[in-house]
């Protein structure tokens, strides 16, 4: 046979065209946040390595880390592990086949958003008092 | 070509060659929720010590001259990376087109995770033992 020639077919909308349902965006903030967290192993080899390479590179890394911009990945990192953390308990929870009905998806999706807004917001006070 | 037998649907290439999948999926599969399950508990250790060390309650040193720390911290280490290693494989599976560039990123994730966590795991020995 031979090749067939490209027919002009009308073409399903790709997945920007549509408004996307909350669960979908958390679904894919699972990804990008655990990408995040695996750019974070860098700041916390360099962190652990500088300590055992002596004080000046240790006050250095803690230096950076207490910096403003330092301060602000801290704030990503600290916001992304416990959405991460949060919604992949949800997962695990999934994986067991537990909690597919709409009404639960959209229950838990709020825990998941609280849960995590609520342990970075405790974790930040426990690291100011 | 033509399938010999109508319930069959592998090719005769396929059944010749005897492959099926790489019959590494489940394990995969396994060790990404059951790293998950281990990084529960490690990740709310960890994010308390580090409040802790930035609040100034606790001294960087003394807190890994406790042994349980320290182990706590090469599995939070070892445990986390190796979560995050086969993670990123499947985002990279998902997204990479090619599949030698699919091959080499998966490495290369590979090879830099897996050595950073060795570095990481060593400085961690280093303070413990020799603080």
């Amino acid at each position: 046979m031979p090749p067939a020639k490209p027919v002009a077919r009308p073409l399903s909308p790709h997945v920007f065209i549509y408004r996307w349902p909350l669960a979908a965006i958390l679904s894919i903030l699972h990804r990008a946040t655990g990408v995040g967290l695996a750019i974070g192993v860098l700041l916390l080899t360099w962190w652990v390595t500088a300590a055992a390479v002596g004080p000046s590179a240790f006050d250095q890394a803690t230096g950076f880390i207490g910096s403003p911009i330092g301060l602000f990945f801290m704030m990503g990192f600290s916001l992304a592990l416990f959405f991460h953390l949060c919604n992949g308990i949800r997962h695990l929870v999934w994986d067991a086949g537990r909690g597919f009905e709409k009404g639960t998806t959209a229950t838990s999706n709020a825990i998941v958003i609280v849960a995590a807004l609520t342990l970075t917001a405790v974790s930040w006070l426990l690291a100011w008092m | 070509m033509s399938n010999s037998s109508a319930t069959n649907l592998r090719s005769p290439l396929g059944r010749a060659r005897g492959l099926g999948s790489a019959k590494e999926g489940l394990h995969h599969w396994w060790a990404q929720r059951i790293t998950a399950v281990a990084m529960v508990p490690l990740t709310l250790w960890f994010v308390y010590s580090v409040a802790s060390l930035a609040s100034g309650r606790m001294d960087f040193d003394l807190w890994l001259l406790s042994p349980i720390n320290a182990a706590a911290l090469v599995l939070f280490i070892v445990v986390g990376v190796h979560h995050g290693v086969i993670g990123l494989q499947v985002v990279l599976e998902d997204y990479v087109p090619t599949h030698l560039a699919r091959t080499v990123s998966i490495l290369l994730v590979k090879l830099i995770g897996y050595g950073l966590a060795t570095v990481a795991v060593i400085s961690t020995l280093i303070v413990t033992l020799g603080g």
